[in-house]
């Protein structure tokens, strides 16, 4: 063995050694330098913005001249609790509540499919199919809507094809939820939204039920259980949290978009479509900015019940 | 008591340190090392010297400050208080990758991204080794330890104990004047572990160079080291030879954790006569006879009752109770003609006791 | 092993849901690709009068859609750029230290994504306004880059997570310093995941439009130019073609970033 000092002599070491060592001694700063960055970002930029966004609701619009007049005010609040704006409100509640239920829905038999019975390539096919629609072509996805639900379209067709024609005329000529056609009623945005965020459904309760172990589910019937009564009492207690992980994003999607209402659905607005409206063609960007709080409160109370319902573990 | 006067050999751990250190330049030193983790002492105070080229083994149960301990030697923990001294200098600030000292993992940390030479070569790699000359050093580690033909593949085609080979091979190429090594044969299976320990310890006499390991094994620890420290909550209890520590434990904790023992109680042993103390007696110490002898000289016979019976393989485990207390001991498991309930009579050399400090 | 394959078949009923809900999900992109090739141009007729391949002629053509197309390319380009340096950064500290706050600056990242597209765009917006900063190219980055960030932030914590921190402290102990520990041991685990965070991002900026229609002005990015085609369609047939080539762009990368973790965690299983 050849006889070394305790330090070792590095020949490529050099500044890079030297900085090194300072950070050795200093984690502290390491720290600061690996922060840094990315928190002057998220913290200046995001939250700078979402600063100005409050300031902004405290703004008003000179009602002649439609410029903004900075000085705080509550004057643009007080404006939002207007009927036809807790209209809005209410109605984007309700899409976002219902569109959350009938994805979860849609959603459990592909998760427990996927999580449950699929194996190798199955497997892999079911995630890359969740995940190709979940990450892209948001627009491509609300136009294909478009053309599935217009009047001359595949929808139409299939339905005339089969006879179900008088069925599609009586729900469009409900109240509320009917319209002139499919694309322009709440049925079809309600469509459009379950499609949307359907994959945002899918992998939490997914993510869920991997963490079952199969020998739970074999207890279950060991102690006599039915299949029925598993599912009741062990599945979906345990897959809760899931759910309510993915109730988060069609919750919050819902909420925000503005998009695909504005496509596909009524001349009736939904909040986002509110906000864009007012910082666009109205010019009225305090209002927007008011608006806009409303999800940001309906969120921080949904985030706070679903914390509380331990949804966080399955994110 | 011819044993009493050994006891005070290793009477505190401060002489201990004091007179290695006056013969020569220890390869390790701690002088009064701590690691606390906010409230949780995890190291408290040890002091410890370890001379050049000893087998030196660090023992004690999960949690008792050993691996943190080591972790401190290697760099990739500071200490709280006190001083650390690598071949006389101190190392306080320096990190792992200045201090002449390679460490063998617990769960291998072989780099997964790659291959066993490249893994072998490493510490040559980043201390700018050419190719050829890194890979001919790495070939020779890896001869070491019987693998030349693996040198091409990945970590994860490799068996346990091909793997410990590998990160052993891999700690040793940077030629480290102490090698620190982590539960070396935690993962391996018996037969694997038993074969591993000649090879290890063989491998240290070849390179004479110090190895500290880590380990929660008391036969591990005693088969393999010159020395063992045990720790018990943060501290060195005992400091000795693998002797010291299997016949004069000093400590209850000890005599507990290193084999089994009988700890006689002062109380017990005024009932029985034998000389006022602690003592700890270890199984094998303890005959039975079928008689009352008269006593002999040194030699102490109690009437006990057999209590329980346990067959061991080679040896049955017997309790018996004297006295309302329990002793026990080992007999051949031939020894079918002992029952529960029996009584017998139980005897030691009182020479066979050792007297513990607490 | 027999045993539990007795006990591992799905019910019907639980078969037909699964792919009736994937075929839900499927179908309707399918249909764009059918109506990129029909013949009528002024309706959205089904099933198409017939089929022809001279819509892909015409937007190849078309000076606007390649303007449109080079501008997201740019913007996708730098953003994820941006987000794979600054989620890295903060995935490493976050990882490796325990740090007073280390839970809010977790939030903070997750925040873009957490909360409606529409805020986020609305901020950003009153943002520009009150500091007066005009709508350019860069507005458009900044928007895009801070909503990117937890993409690539949440693979590279997935990955350290799964690495043993022995590996890096294995380097440290073998003579590497911090940097080439970084180069040779952090950087080469860890890049699968920064590049299937990084085509995510891409795939995930190039589509975007809630935001950027905030942050554009009078810009117009490819998703730009096909929403006020849906709002007001002039040329039905090319912004079918379109639509076709942007889930083609945005697919390809999901199936990279796919194919680069599933090999990660393979590994990860391999180990113990």
């Amino acid at each position: 063995m050849a006889q070394r000092g305790v330090l070792m002599n590095q020949p490529a070491d050099g500044i890079l050694g030297r900085v090194s060592d300072l950070f050795f001694r200093k984690p502290g700063l390491l720290l600061l330098i690996l922060l840094g960055p990315p928190l002057i970002w998220i913290g200046v930029v995001y939250v700078g913005s979402l600063v100005a966004l409050l300031v902004q609701s405290f703004y008003s619009i000179d009602e002649f001249s439609g410029r903004i007049v900075r000085e705080f005010t509550l004057k643009t609040y007080a404006e939002l609790l207007r009927p036809s704006n807790l209209d809005i409100v209410l109605r984007t509640v309700l899409m976002a509540a219902s569109v959350t239920v009938v994805s979860a829905l849609i959603a459990f038999p592909i998760a427990y499919y996927a999580a449950r019975f699929a194996r190798g390539w199955v497997k892999g096919l079911f995630f890359i199919a969740v995940m190709l629609p979940l990450w892209s072509s948001y627009l491509v996805r609300v136009y294909a809507w478009k053309l599935i639900l217009a009047n001359e379209g595949v929808l139409n067709w299939t339905v005339e094809k089969v006879g179900l024609t008088p069925l599609v005329d009586a729900l469009l000529s409900m109240p509320v939820i009917g319209g002139p056609s499919l694309s322009f009623s709440y049925i079809g945005t309600f469509l459009v939204f379950v499609y949307l965020w359907l994959p945002f459904m899918i992998l939490p309760i997914q993510a869920a039920l991997e963490r079952v172990p199969a020998s739970m589910l074999e207890a279950s019937g060991d102690l006599g259980a039915r299949p029925g009564q598993t599912f009741r009492k062990v599945i979906f207690p345990l897959a809760l949290p899931g759910i309510v992980a993915g109730s988060i994003f069609t919750f919050s999607l819902t909420l925000g978009d503005y998009i695909a209402p504005q496509i596909v659905g009524s001349s009736r607005l939904f909040i986002g479509q509110a906000v864009y409206m007012h910082q666009g063609t109205a010019g009225n960007l305090p209002m927007a900015a008011a608006f806009s709080m409303v999800p940001i409160v309906v969120m921080a109370i949904y985030l706070w019940i679903a914390k509380r319902m331990g949804a966080f573990n399955a994110l | 008591m011819a044993t009493t006067v050994r006891e005070t050999m290793y009477d505190t751990e401060g002489s201990q340190v004091n007179e290695a250190a006056g013969q020569k330049t220890s390869a390790v030193e701690l002088a009064g090392i701590s690691r606390h983790f906010g409230k949780v002492k995890a190291v408290d105070s040890v002091d410890l010297s370890i001379p050049e080229g000893e087998f030196f083994g660090m023992l004690g149960p999960s949690g008792s400050g050993k691996t943190t301990c080591l972790r401190l030697i290697a760099g990739f923990e500071q200490p709280t208080a006190g001083h650390l001294k690598i071949f006389g200098q101190t190392v306080d600030g320096v990190p792992p990758y200045r201090r002449a000292v390679n460490t063998v993992f617990q769960d291998y940390a072989l780099f997964p991204h790659m291959n066993v030479i490249d893994n072998v070569a490493y510490a040559l790699t980043v201390r700018g080794v050419g190719r050829k000359e890194r890979h001919q050093q790495a070939m020779e580690m890896l001869e070491l330890v019987r693998l030349e033909e693996f040198a091409r593949r990945q970590p994860a085609q490799l068996s346990g104990g091909q793997r410990q080979r590998v990160a052993l091979a891999r700690a040793l190429v940077g030629k480290p004047r102490v090698l620190l090594l982590d539960e070396p044969l935690g993962a391996l299976d018996l037969k694997l572990r038993e074969q591993m320990q000649v090879e290890l310890k063989t491998l240290q006499r070849e390179l004479g160079i110090t190895f500290v390991f880590v380990t929660h094994d008391q036969g591990e620890a005693l088969s393999m080291s010159d020395r063992v420290a045990v720790f018990s909550e943060g501290r060195v209890v005992q400091v000795g030879t693998p002797e010291d520590i299997y016949e004069r434990p000093e400590h209850r904790f000890v005599a507990d954790f290193v084999g089994s023992s009988n700890i006689l109680e002062p109380a017990f042993c005024q009932r029985i006569g034998a000389p006022e103390g602690l003592w700890s007696l270890r199984p094998e110490k303890i005959q039975l006879t079928d008689q009352s002898v008269t006593r002999e000289n040194n030699v102490l016979t109690v009437s006990a009752e057999v209590s329980h019976m346990q067959y061991q393989g080679a040896v049955r485990r017997c309790v018996l109770s004297v006295a309302g207390h329990s002793l026990s001991l080992s007999v051949p498991s031939n020894v079918e003609s002992l029952v529960v309930g029996q009584t017998v009579y139980a005897r030691w050399n009182l020479d066979d006791m050792h007297r513990m400090v607490s | 092993m027999r045993f539990k394959r007795t006990r591992s078949g799905a019910s019907l009923k639980l078969k037909i849901g699964a792919v009736a809900g994937l075929l839900f999900l499927h179908l309707p992109l399918l249909l764009i690709f059918l109506y990129a090739f029909t013949t009528e141009e002024k309706s959205y007729q089904f099933p198409p009068p017939d089929y022809t391949l001279k819509w892909f002629g015409v937007v190849w053509e078309r000076q606007d859609i390649w303007d449109a197309f080079g501008l997201s390319l740019r913007i996708a380009l730098i953003a994820t750029g941006a987000a794979i340096v600054l989620g890295t950064l903060a995935a490493a500290a976050v990882a490796r230290t325990r740090f007073f706050g280390r839970e809010a600056v977790s939030l903070l990242i997750i925040l873009p994504i957490a909360l409606p597209g529409v805020v986020t765009g609305i901020a950003l917006r009153s943002a520009f306004d009150i500091a007066d900063i005009p709508f350019s190219f860069w507005t458009i980055v900044l928007g895009h880059a801070t909503f990117c960030v937890v993409v690539v932030y949440n693979n590279a914590v997935a990955r350290l997570r799964r690495t043993s921190p022995s590996l890096l402290e294995a380097s440290l102990d073998l003579g590497a310093n911090g940097f080439q520990t970084f180069r040779y041991v952090l950087l080469p685990n860890l890049a699968t995941a920064l590049l299937a965070g990084g085509m995510l991002a891409f795939a995930l900026s190039f589509d975007e439009v809630i935001v950027t229609t905030f942050t554009a002005g009078q810009q117009t990015t490819l998703p730009i130019w096909m929403l006020s085609e849906l709002v007001r369609p002039r040329q039905r047939p090319v912004t079918n073609v379109v639509a076709v080539f942007v889930v083609i762009i945005t697919f390809l990368p999901i199936l990279m970033a796919y194919y680069f973790t599933r090999g990660g965690e393979a590994t990860a299983g391999h180990g113990k």
